[in-house]
């Protein structure tokens, strides 16, 4: 049997608006639900500011970053210090294309913005499924 | 109004204890001093963003770290910021050591209680800081 790879979910951190935790919260469902045992990430600034280890990270698992604004840190810094990422979404685009409005507080999401977490946090399990078919 | 205090957290991804710095800036910046705490993405200075670098090195900086490998405090440093204080969220929970924060995506009721904890101890050091700088 074939052992397929965890594929890595890299968020970025995200600090300065709701998109930022729209983009974890999503992360961690599909970390903690809906794909526990296929997937697995890292922190960006440990990343950003790790060394080998660190930045071998996207050489080992094939990684779908996920950036909350169109600055694209996660993409970026995965491309820069590691590999091109095998996926990448651009939540602000996204939810312009989905007609959803961003998260108003950055802090607690409300029903809504959990709602969407979980719309995008489907996606992101359709992006690990087919990475690792692909494998 | 004088320039807001920057507190900047790790927000870590992996365990609560990040997630915990995180929310504690949040209630810091968006509820408790709204307009004289500010914070910035980490990430967004650490891949050398000039205004972001800018802005850490000309205000006064809280970092705020959830694990012992200080990726806020160190981070921040290295990208030339003017440091004036650091918060351990490690330090906290060994001094409230029947609190057991479990949950990395929700804070469940431990890591509200350390992130409120936390929050306070932050509007000290910022009230403090703003009254030094008049």
């Amino acid at each position: 049997m074939k052992i397929k790879p965890k594929v890595g979910v890299v968020s970025c951190s995200g600090e300065c608006c709701g998109l930022g935790t729209l983009s974890r919260v999503a992360t961690r469902f599909v970390l903690e639900d809906l794909r526990s045992d296929q997937t697995v990430t890292i922190c960006l600034p440990l990343f950003l500011a790790g060394e080998t280890e660190e930045h071998g990270f996207a050489k080992e698992h094939p990684t779908i970053t996920v950036d909350g604004c169109e600055k694209l840190c996660a993409r970026k810094a995965v491309t820069k210090y590691s590999k091109e990422p095998a996926e990448g979404v651009n939540v602000e685009a996204l939810l312009s294309e989905w007609g959803v409005e961003p998260p108003k507080n950055r802090r607690v999401l409300d029903t809504e913005d959990v709602e969407t977490a979980k719309r995008l946090a489907e996606l992101l399990t359709d992006k690990v499924d087919e990475i690792q078919e692909a494998a | 109004m004088g320039k807001p205090i920057l507190v900047i957290p790790c927000s870590g991804i992996g365990k609560p204890f990040g997630s915990i710095s995180r929310d504690a800036t949040f209630r810091v910046c968006d509820e408790l001093r709204l307009g004289k705490a500010d914070t910035l993405c980490l990430s967004l200075l650490v891949m050398g963003d000039e205004e972001a670098k800018v802005k850490v090195s000309t205000s006064k900086c809280i970092t705020v770290d959830g694990c012992p490998l200080e990726c806020s405090h160190n981070n921040v440093r290295r990208n030339g910021g003017n440091i004036v204080a650091n918060f351990k969220v490690m330090d906290l929970l060994r001094e409230n050591r029947g609190l057991k924060p479990r949950e990395v995506t929700f804070l469940d009721e431990d890591g509200e209680k350390l992130s409120k904890l936390l929050a306070d101890r932050l509007v000290i050091k910022v009230d403090e800081l703003l009254e030094e700088s008049g």
